[in-house]
């Protein structure tokens, strides 16, 4: 027979006992069903994880040292490759070389100092630190009140609500409730502070030209004689625009800022920098060096090769992707304990087919055996149990889908319900991808088709003899 | 009387099926040996439980014989695999039986199309031929029932249908009228009648009806126990008037 003509054939004979196919087709929907709704909330989960990884831009950062800084880490790596004193210097040309690197999204220079503020005539000491532009998607940024920088180059701050507090001089007090960031906003966006630095100039030398100072890397490079330069203090008027909730630059630790300018606008400042004064006894060609730069990286995966190359280059390099591989061995082993026990609603499932199907031939032995006298062949017999199995097994596949769909979008409503009240903003943790549902409705069929080889077998053995003396 | 040729359509040799019941050796066909000339018309005749019915198997490829020969056009079925009987069964012969076995879910169209779709027929080919088949039995305005919805002779002639749709050179008849009034019985014979001398087909008919046998068929096979146990040509007068033209 005809493949075509065979399921027709099979779609009209479930159609004779609707009841019973349904039924069995409801079974394999929902076995299908609890497979994609499982799996879609393990994608979710990992994919929300993932998310929010990529944002805190923790797992796809490579922090690269100087090995002339000799307050490393003391790891091993340390102590393998060129001796501190034989090393590259941290400069502009590195920095750019890094970011050539393949894989790499960007390169920036860490720069962090200490230095006083003013606001409303009150001195105030504290760490700043540049902040590229790129960091605007940071979730640290998350619930922050006002807005990120206009431009990288804007005269503008962000405060970390601890240093926010202090000026408004509402600093808690040890097991005191903490001001929610909004109140402490409202008396301080828009509002002036004044910055008090010490530039760093390149001195002019005899043979060369005083070069526009606004533009850095030009003065610097221009700079060819230059291990002279002069210190000069000044001063700075910054508008404050946001405030952050969280902590942006928590992975530093002690050193971390609390006040936050664009990076474009650090650096133009030429704000003399902690490494700056020893640099100086060592430098090679008067270029300033960075203490560190960060390297940001298209994907977790690709940290250890980026690191591998950096190294290579003889810098020190730090980064935390081990964090991410346990992450995803955690990941794989849930998607795998979820799609086992969508699988078992699936076995279940298949178990009512096999049912279905064998009690179909018991019903149906008399028309499997004028069948088989008026032509058909076990090849026919078989295909046809065959098709109404695999029927069966494509319409459960597609319903279960669709309900599978349905169940991880309710999970999702309702887990954003509970999230918004516990003040948390809401999440997708549910998620189908087309690979799921393709992949979801090939299970179902195959299962079915499995289901049925037994049933399918036995009805193409049947004597029709015995058959048609059975009434 | 048409007659295609005189030469053996079907051959069995000391053919025997026996079957284990419990402890007792069934011996429903036992070391039976005839030749049928094509065109011939056989009435299988005997008591029940004579093994007419279990020989008809074995003509039709339904069974296989415990031990012994069929042969059916030159080809030994015992010797057939699965698959080559089912084509058999399929092209070779068409099976009429007492209770019309027609499947009660499908219409009286696609009871008889269903051979065409083992036969691998082009769907649209299919329906014209299913249509011919019925019109020749006379049921064109039944196509779209349901075989429940149908007298017996009705049904019957849908069955006689679709054992033609193939076109066969064999017409296996079990009882055709064991289960109609004298009336529809007369109808179904003078059918296969007119199937044997019209499209020269070899029919083979069990029946425990003599009469019916004198009335039709062109030899009597008797059988008892298994075994042969008369076998008698037959005139017949043949009633030319009920007979219509045409061929499937």
């Amino acid at each position: 027979m005809k493949t075509y003509d065979m399921a027709e054939l099979a779609v009209r004979n479930l159609r004779e006992s609707f009841l019973r196919n349904s039924l069995t087709t409801v079974g394999i929907s929902v076995g299908v069903a609890s497979l994609v709704a499982m799996l879609s909330l393990g994608i979710g989960l990992q994919q929300l994880a993932g998310r929010r990884l990529q944002k805190s831009g923790l797992f796809d950062t490579v922090v690269v040292t100087s090995r002339r800084d000799l307050r490393g880490f003391n790891r091993e790596q340390e102590e393998n490759g060129p001796a501190p004193a034989e090393s590259p210097a941290l400069n502009e040309s590195a920095r750019q070389q890094i970011a050539q690197l393949p894989n790499v999204l960007e390169a920036y220079p860490d720069i962090r100092f200490i230095t006083e503020l003013r606001y409303q005539d009150k001195p105030y000491l504290t760490m700043m630190a540049g902040l590229p532009f790129s960091a605007k998607n940071n979730d640290a940024f998350d619930g922050m009140q006002g807005s990120f920088f206009s431009s990288d180059t804007a005269p503008e701050v962000i405060l970390q609500k601890s240093f926010a507090a202090q000026l408004l001089g509402k600093t808690p007090k040890a097991g005191s409730e903490e001001a929610s960031v909004t109140d402490l906003a409202k008396p301080l966006l828009g509002k002036q502070l004044t910055m008090k630095y010490a530039e760093r100039t390149a001195t002019p030398t005899t043979d060369t030209d005083k070069k526009d100072p606004s533009s850095a890397n030009s003065a610097e490079a221009n700079n060819p004689a230059g291990s002279a330069y002069s210190v000069i203090s000044r001063e700075v008027t910054l508008k404050i625009v946001g405030i952050s909730d969280l902590d942006p630059d928590s992975m530093r630790g002690q050193a971390r800022a609390r006040i936050f300018l664009p990076l474009k606008l650090a650096q133009n400042l030429h704000v003399m920098q902690p490494s700056d004064l020893r640099d100086t006894t060592n430098m090679a060609n008067g270029t300033p060096a960075y203490t560190t730069v960060e390297v940001h990286v298209k994907s977790p995966t690709q940290v250890q090769a980026v690191e591998d190359a950096i190294k290579k280059m003889g810098f020190n390099t730090f980064s935390i992707v081990d964090a991410t591989r346990s992450l995803r061995q955690f990941f794989a082993v849930l998607d795998l304990f979820l799609g086992i026990f969508g699988s078992l609603a699936l076995a279940v499932a298949s178990i009512g087919i096999i049912n279905t199907l064998v009690m179909a031939i018991l019903e149906r032995r008399r028309e499997i055996g004028i069948m088989k006298a008026i032509g058909a062949s076990d090849s026919d017999v078989k295909g046809l149990f065959f098709a109404e199995a695999g029927v069966m097994g494509v319409f459960g596949g597609f319903v279960g889908v669709a309900l599978g769909w349905a169940i991880g979008r309710v999970i999702n409503v309702g887990t954003n319900v509970y999230l918004k009240r516990q003040h948390f903003p809401p999440e997708q943790i549910w998620f189908v991808p087309w690979w799921l549902v393709l992949g979801a409705i090939a299970f179902a069929i195959v299962v079915s088709l499995l289901s049925g080889l037994y049933p399918a077998s036995r009805a193409a053995r049947l004597d029709p003899v015995q058959a048609l003396r059975y009434e | 009387m048409l007659r295609a040729e005189n030469s053996i359509a079907i051959h069995t040799e000391n053919l025997c099926r026996h079957y284990r019941m419990g402890d007792a050796l069934i011996r429903a066909v036992d070391g039976i040996s005839i030749r049928v000339v094509a065109g011939e018309f056989v009435a299988l005749l005997g008591t029940s439980g004579s093994g007419k019915s279990s020989l008809l198997n074995l003509i039709a490829g339904l069974d296989r014989p415990t031990s012994g020969n069929v042969v059916v056009q030159k080809s030994d079925l015992a010797k057939l695999s699965r698959e080559e009987l089912a084509k058999y069964r399929l092209h070779t012969v068409g099976m009429v039986f007492q209770s019309f076995n027609l499947i009660p879910s499908m219409t009286l169209l696609e009871n008889v199309e269903l051979p065409l779709r083992f036969a691998e027929v082009d769907r649209d080919k299919r329906e014209g031929l299913a249509k011919q088949a019925l019109d020749r039995v006379g049921l064109s305005s039944r196509l779209r029932h349901r075989p429940t919805e149908l007298s017996g002779g009705e049904q019957q002639r849908a069955s006689l249908a679709r054992a033609l749709i193939n076109r066969p050179r064999f017409l296996l008849a079990d009882e055709p009228t064991g289960n109609l009034d004298s009336q529809t019985g007369t109808e179904i014979m003078n059918f296969i009648r007119e199937f044997n001398e019209m499209l020269g087909m070899t029919i083979i008919m069990v029946t425990h009806e003599r009469t019916l046998a004198e009335r039709y068929a062109s030899r009597m096979i008797f059988l008892a126990d298994g075994k042969l146990v008369g076998d008698q040509s037959n005139v017949v007068s043949s009633a030319s008037g009920q007979i219509r033209g045409g061929g499937l």
